[in-house]
């Protein structure tokens, strides 16, 4: 996925662009609404992460402005202020959804997922292992010629093991993408779901296999 | 007179022109009253003066003697004016010639040809007399001839006491069409000040339109004054509004660095007792984020539940936006909001943004507050009086049920330590649902672990 970050803040738009490399997306950063506007006749986003206030603007102008344009490129607004302080709201602007700063990089994501999934977005966001073809604005997972509906957690479980097929992924690794930093689990918590997952790939290629005192690898059936 | 400081002008006015109207018809009645006996009495003093004059004028000397020839009409003209009694003396010296002899004379005897005029009490009656005095001569002597005539004072009472009457009428009727006209001009005088006050009063708390009403001269300094505070408090409202939106970009965007960069380090970071550090980093971030946040929010909330901006809401569509903005984030915990829509169109009069803010605190709670997989069964249901967003969750509960105290600034329930919290949430929620005349409860709920939130608000 190819995702445009407008955000003034610069250590702020380099950590995000950082974050979303771990998941394997792209991410082009405008520090500014001139930036973003070349940046988006250039290119294509799936996506526009959009900061509100700007150096040479307000990011809302630039929202009515592209939603004047038809232009249907989802958009959320990255804001410092929480909705109490919108006069008119961020969303009858036509942004598709927002999220208040600072925010936890899995809701981030999270709503970037159901942004996209709303949408329909999803042709071109599918990865491959084995037979097993994994989409993750869908939430399905598809192998035979039938698909299975995934739950939240088993789908970001997912999204880590397909991002790194044929990797051994720690314990932690796998936590830190499950759970957030307030929720105190136990490293055993993982293997519930580790579980879940692998009796959805019953009968496909692929399977996750235990490597012990390391960790999880998903690696093709033998 | 001073007037007083409290009171209304117009009952002021009112009275002020009531005791002066009353005062000056007093003033008209006296002298009318004064005018009209002075009138009466001039009249009876004319007649009896004539009365007088022709019987001096009937006297002749026949034969040196003074004789009188009474002529009937000296009496008869006193009829004209009333039906009292005539009384008559004709003097010779001090010997009656004719008349009552009892009738006084006056005393001394007049001498000039000027009628003297008295009142006296004669017969048990009064009486007005006249004496008019003549000389005659007889050839040897010269005589005085005094001649009295008097009148008694029935038919002047009368008339004096007509024209009382009428003075009386005359008076009271001044005094009310004053009354009437005072009232009026009470009214007419005052109209620009009640203009004033009914167009201050009729606008809204929020209305801060300079006052444009149409006022006299005099009230003009007073709506200066008005518009100039009225924009003064704009301008501060509209900085301490700003100043908030300003504090809470400056606090989060911060913060915000913060988090995101501790995370992607922390991402990277192996051993476990730095990642453990490092995760109580983001976990103090978090939790002073929250708190930042949430103060912001309450101190926007509170300013904004002063100046309440109503219009026309659909309840259903509100909860339904609100959960499904919030479904993100209970996904994360593969946790289902389950909203029942209700069937009926639910129009409420409300702040949209502050009771959008209320449901998202509620239902952020619920979902901090719950087991993972666990589900949130959201519904919006109407009595005869009431319209209640009931919020149910299989979380871990309540400890304490008393809305009063979990809804104090601050204070969070006794079994939350363990996940962060600002303790202003549901003051929050509560100060939203007081702003729109409705309440929170906050019960248990009946059909297994969690708890029972409802929003309950006012059909009416």
């Amino acid at each position: 996925m190819r995702f445009l970050l407008v955000e003034d803040n610069v250590a702020l738009s380099k950590a995000l662009c950082d974050r979303f490399a771990l998941d394997g997306h792209a991410v082009d950063r405008a520090l500014n609404l001139g930036d973003a506007e070349a940046s988006i006749k250039a290119v294509n986003y799936d996506l526009i992460l959009l900061d509100i206030m700007l150096p040479d603007g307000d990011g809302r102008m630039f929202l009515k402005k592209h939603r004047e344009h038809l232009d249907q490129t989802p958009v959320i607004v990255l804001t410092a202020r929480s909705e109490v302080f919108e006069r008119v709201s961020v969303l009858d602007l036509g942004a598709d959804d927002y999220i208040t700063k600072p925010f936890d990089f899995s809701e981030l994501e999270a709503r970037c997922r159901a942004v996209l999934r709303r949408l329909g977005g999803a042709a071109h966001n599918t990865k491959q292992f084995a037979d097993v073809v994994f989409n993750t604005t869908a939430c399905e997972l598809s192998f035979g010629g039938e698909a299975q509906s995934l739950r939240n957690r088993e789908l970001r479980l997912l999204e880590v093991f397909f991002t790194s097929p044929e990797q051994v992924l720690s314990k932690a690794h796998l936590m830190d993408r499950l759970f957030s930093f307030s929720d105190e689990v136990s490293e055993n918590a993982i293997e519930v779901y580790v579980g879940r997952v692998r009796k959805k790939l019953i009968g496909s290629g692929a399977c996750i296999e235990t490597v012990r005192g390391l960790g999880y690898r998903m690696t093709e059936q033998p | 007179m001073i007037p007083p400081l409290k009171g209304s002008i117009r009952r002021q006015l009112v009275l002020q022109l009531g005791a002066i109207t009353a005062l000056l018809s007093l003033a008209f009645f006296l002298s009318v009253q004064v005018v009209a006996e002075k009138a009466a009495t001039d009249t009876q003093d004319n007649i009896l003066a004539a009365s007088a004059t022709s019987i001096a004028d009937a006297l002749y000397i026949e034969n040196g003697a003074i004789k009188l020839e009474l002529p009937y009409s000296a009496l008869s003209m006193l009829g004209t004016i009333s039906e009292d009694r005539v009384f008559y003396r004709v003097l010779q010296d001090d010997t009656t010639l004719t008349g009552y002899v009892d009738l006084p004379a006056p005393n001394p005897p007049t001498i000039s040809r000027v009628p003297s005029f008295d009142t006296i009490i004669y017969k048990g009656e009064e009486v007005r007399t006249v004496a008019v005095t003549r000389n005659f001569s007889t050839g040897k002597t010269a005589k005085i001839i005094n001649i009295i005539v008097g009148q008694t004072r029935l038919g002047l009472a009368v008339t004096s006491s007509a024209i009382t009457a009428t003075a009386t009428g005359i008076g009271i009727g001044f005094f009310i069409v004053a009354i009437a006209l005072s009232l009026w001009a009470a009214q007419n005088t005052l109209r620009p000040i009640n203009r004033l006050a009914l167009s201050v009063t009729r606008r809204g708390p929020t209305d801060l339109r300079p006052v444009t009403t149409e006022t006299p001269a005099e009230l003009s300094p007073l709506v200066t004054e008005l518009n100039s505070f009225i924009l003064r408090l704009k301008s501060t409202l509209t900085r301490s509004e700003d100043f908030i939106a300003e504090a809470a970009h400056h606090i989060r965007t911060p913060l915000a660095t913060l988090r995101t960069q501790a995370e992607v380090f922390y991402q990277q970071m192996e051993k476990p007792e730095n990642r453990k550090t490092l995760r109580n980093m983001i976990r103090a971030v978090d939790e002073s984020s929250r708190s930042a946040g949430q103060l912001l929010d309450y101190a926007m909330v509170t300013f904004k539940t002063d100046q309440l901006t109503t219009q026309n809401i659909e309840l259903g569509h509100l909860l339904e936006d609100v959960c499904k903005r919030l479904s993100p984030a209970a996904e994360l915990k593969d946790m289902q909001i389950l909203y029942s829509q209700s069937r009926a169109e639910v129009m409420f009069k409300g702040d949209s943004i502050l009771l959008q803010n209320a449901l998202r605190n509620i239902l952020e709670n619920a979902i901090k507050y719950s087991p993972d997989e666990s589900d949130i069964k959201v519904s919006l249901e109407t009595d005869e009086n009431n319209y209640r967003l009931v919020f149910i969750d299989q979380g871990r509960g309540f400890a304490e049920t008393d809305t009063a105290k979990l809804t104090k600034r601050f204070s969070r329930g006794p079994n939350v330590s363990d996940v962060i919290g600002s303790g202003l949430g549901l003051t929050i929620v509560s100060d939203v649902a007081k702003a729109h005349h409705g309440h929170l409860t906050i019960t248990s709920n009946t059909e297994g672990p969690g708890a029972c939130v409802t929003l309950v608000l006012p059909s009416s």
